[in-house]
């Protein structure tokens, strides 16, 4: 029965996720940008602005230029967090058709994995103090700004649980997802029987459902800013999009 | 207070300095201080003649919701911006409003959760389901005034867009905003009667084309007693190369004519054919600060029609921070393409890129005695820094102008990095708030400003602060008297540059002014290719 929940919630979340996500990403590609808003200084080629948007990226640069501690925080929870979902993919890939080299890889990133948890949830604490004690930042935040950090930090500690304390039995989890990977309707494998586990499920659904309609959204919407990915380049290039095109002929409001 | 507000504090500003205040130091939270301002609205004729409804009509809140569905279609930055901040609170210490009001609405992000908060409520799930959860609300008069004060306290000077790990512009929201309550006629008046004026006569003073040509001849011999030369202002000249497109503050006020008389020395110097315009008087383009992209182009289209009417070859942008970003930025879109101007230079230029590019060359020779008694800064205006650029290299904004200062001006220093450059801090009356009904912000604002000129005046012995923003100017020599500063501390660049500038046909005065006394004779070479 409880299987069988799990099994249906998680094909839903998934859809949704990657429906949703998609759907969001299509939005955003195709909303015009008719002016030339680059931050300047900005660079005035193409591939500099790849490196501009891999360092945002991958550095958080400006939040970096902006405040330490909030880089600090925010760099160790979303290193973490993506180490920690590296790890993951062990539960969720089956051996016989990943390469060698990359399997390797993976097997190698679980040791850093597991301080990636620590790493991720020092984080998430540190950012969850800073919007409660820092009085400008608690202004500013909405209770789904707390809840999300809250959620957060209980999935890294359920997992951590099951991990250090409570140990879930990993094989049957195993195979729990790949019945589901294999469509293996309503014939999947069961879940282990375990309360941190049924948290940190249950509280991940949650997140894979919200992330296309929240401020998670930040995650696609940094490569469609307009302040960042655009090239300094207006005296050269003259941007028309569609309804600008239209103004110009006289036939567009 | 807590720990943590201490440590940030420190890191925001490496070095406190001894006794003076930090120009970013934080203020104490004033919730709602300053919830009262409230400028001067457009009346119904300001906004029918831009095209906007006279009346608030009766349907209202349906006409802002439209409109903000609207917006999100055109704009992406809107529609990204609106959907992507974390609330991380990396801007909240960025406003230089926040800086000098401790009003929370004026933080970067609470200025955009004004809107943010009734897009959340009509056009996402969750603020249509859980409203509270997620700080979604319903559109009421209230909230419609509430955008009505804090739309009209930012300065679209884009400082939290640099720290925004994504680059979120408030700016650009402020814009919408501004745009969304013109929607259902709650303009504003300063900028929807000189946007009505540039469209009527062609200037944001309203200074119709014989009053211009008036003047410019009354500053000829004004020019002609200073220097004993005939240095001319063409006006509307058929068939000359260049169109200077420069801030109507230019024909008007202190230190914006001195600037004026800059470049027309430095024309005169080159023997350069120019010319103003009487119906492209006007480099500002207050069409930005309504975010409307109609009126924008309509001001901008002047330029495309007089400068083929003229029959130019290039077309030069005099010292105005915003109309540089326009004219930077938007105008090849707005009113381009250029195909009919000389290919050789960009288009627009502008007048610090022309100078810098006479002085490089050595074809430009002054005396930098003649500042000697000035020890200068520089006020990177906010439109200049991070919305343009100059020359070919990004930060060229920065550079050129130094360089140009240090090329005619023996004594200079910069304010501290994080006041300037990218970082700079703006003047506090950019944006379309540089009204009187505003004067409680624009003081306010310009504090930090005022702190950065305060440090660099004890610290250096500054005497002066160029810029090149005709908004800049207007607005320091309103609120320098404030802050205990002289009113003409504030300087247009190319008045520097006409202090120095050596005109070489001009009158000997071999017995008056010895041009060489001592040491500061070798100054007189040409221009510093070090600075
Ligand atoms: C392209 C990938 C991503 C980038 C560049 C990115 C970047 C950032 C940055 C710069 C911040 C602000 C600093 C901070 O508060 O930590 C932030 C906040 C946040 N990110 Fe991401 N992120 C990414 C993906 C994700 C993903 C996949 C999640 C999913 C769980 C996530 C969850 C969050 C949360 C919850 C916050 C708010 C933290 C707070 O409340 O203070 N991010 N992100
Ligand atoms: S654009 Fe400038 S004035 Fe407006 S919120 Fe940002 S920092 Fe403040
Ligand atoms: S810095 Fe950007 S993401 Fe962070 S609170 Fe401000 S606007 Fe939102
Ligand atoms: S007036 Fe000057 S300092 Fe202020 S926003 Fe404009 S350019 Fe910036």
């Amino acid at each position: 029965m409880i299987t069988t929940i799990y099994a249906l919630a998680f094909y839903f979340a998934t859809i949704l996720l990657i429906v949703g996500l998609a759907y969001r990403i299509y939005e955003y590609a195709t909303v015009p940008a008719p002016l030339n808003i680059a931050t300047t200084p900005a660079p005035t080629t193409v591939p500099g602005v790849w490196l501009r948007m891999f360092r945002e990226v991958a550095l958080f640069e400006s939040l970096f230029k902006s405040n330490k501690w909030t880089w600090i925080f925010g760099y160790m929870f979303h290193v973490g967090l993506a180490l920690v979902l590296i790890r993951h993919l062990r539960y969720f890939l089956d051996p016989r058709y990943v390469p060698d080299l990359l399997w390797t890889g993976l097997e190698l990133v679980q040791p850093i994995g597991k301080y990636a948890g620590f790493a991720m949830i020092a984080g998430l604490v540190g950012l969850a103090l800073r919007r409660i004690l820092v009085n400008r930042v608690r202004y500013i935040s909405s209770p789904s700004d707390h809840l999300m950090l809250l959620l957060l930090i209980v999935i890294g500690i359920s997992g951590m649980v099951m991990q250090y304390i409570d140990r879930t039995d990993i094989i049957s989890l195993k195979n729990f997802f790949m019945s589901l990977a294999y469509f293996n309707l309503f014939d999947w494998q069961p879940l282990p029987d375990s309360l941190p586990l049924m948290v940190h499920l249950t509280l991940i659904l949650i997140l894979m459902i919200i992330f296309p309609f929240s401020k998670l959204l930040h995650a696609p919407g940094v490569f469609f800013s307009p302040t960042r990915n655009q090239v300094d380049n207006p005296r050269e290039k003259r941007r028309m999009v569609a309804w600008t095109r239209a103004i110009e002929s006289g036939s567009g409001k | 207070m807590s720990e943590l507000d201490k440590s940030e504090l420190d890191d925001g500003n490496p070095d406190g300095g001894v006794s003076l205040p930090d120009p970013l130091e934080l203020p104490e939270m004033k919730p709602d201080a300053m919830k009262d301002l409230h400028s001067f609205e457009a009346a119904p004729k300001h906004e029918t003649d831009l095209g906007f409804p006279g009346e608030q009509p009766d349907d209202w809140q349906d006409v802002v919701i439209n409109k903000i569905g609207d917006l999100r279609q055109r704009y992406r930055s809107f529609r990204v911006y609106l959907d992507s901040c974390v609330k991380c609170g990396a801007c909240t210490d960025k406003c230089h409003y926040y800086l000098g009001t401790g009003d929370p609405k004026n933080m970067p992000v609470a200025r955009q959760d004004l809107l943010r908060s009734v897009y959340r409520r009509y056009f996402t799930l969750p603020g249509k389901i859980a409203p509270w959860l997620v700080g979604a609300r319903d559109l009421t008069e209230e909230v419609l005034e509430e955008w009505y004060s804090y739309y009209h306290q930012c300065s679209q000077c884009r400082r939290c867009s640099v720290y925004c790990p994504y680059g979120i512009d408030t700016a650009e929201i402020s814009m919408a905003a501004r745009e969304i309550m013109d929607s259902v006629g709650k303009g504003q008046k300063y900028c929807n009667e000189i946007i009505g004026k540039v469209h009527a006569v062609g200037n944001n003073l309203g200074m119709p084309g014989p009053a211009i040509i008036a003047t410019m001849e009354d500053f000829e011999e004004e020019l002609k007693e200073d220097t004993g030369i005939d240095i001319k202002i063409p006006v509307d000249k058929k068939g000359a190369d260049i169109l200077l497109v420069t801030p109507s503050a230019d024909f008007f006020a202190e230190p914006h004519i001195d600037g004026l008389f800059g470049y027309a020395k430095v024309f005169h110097e080159l023997g350069v054919d120019w010319t103003l315009s009487t119906t492209a008087s006007e480099a500002g383009n207050f069409g930005m600060f309504i975010g409307s992209y109609e009126n924008m182009r309509k001001v901008s289209l002047r330029i495309r029609e007089a400068a083929l009417e003229l029959g130019v070859k290039r077309i030069v942008f005099g010292e105005c921070g915003h109309a540089w970003r326009v004219a930077y930025a938007f105008l090849n879109t707005l009113a381009g393409p250029w195909d009919f101007l000389d290919p050789a230079y960009p288009v627009p230029q502008h007048i610090c890129e022309f100078t810098h590019d006479a002085i490089r060359k050595g074809k430009l020779k002054f005396d930098k005695s003649q500042n000697d008694h000035l020890t200068m800064t520089f006020h990177d205006s906010c439109n200049v820094a991070r919305a343009t650029r100059m020359g070919d290299k990004p930060g060229g904004q920065f550079e050129i102008p130094r360089a140009v200062i240090k090329a005619v001006c023996n004594n200079y220093y910069d304010m501290d990095d994080n006041t300037i450059g990218e970082a700079t801090v703006c003047c506090g009356g950019g944006g379309g708030i540089l009204t009187d009904d505003l004067m409680d912000i624009r003081v306010k604002g310009a504090q930090p400003r005022m702190r950065a000129l305060r440090k660099v005046t004890e610290e250096h012995g500054v005497t002066n602060m160029a810029a090149i923003c005709a908004i800049c100017k207007s607005q320091f020599s309103k609120v320098l008297p404030k802050y205990d500063f002289d009113m003409e501390t504030i300087m247009s660049v190319h008045q520097l540059v006409g202090n120095a500038l050596i005109m070489s046909d001009a009158p000997r005065e071999e017995d008056s002014e010895p041009v060489s006394d001592g040491a500061s004779g070798e100054e007189t070479a040409s221009a510093d290719p070090a600075a």
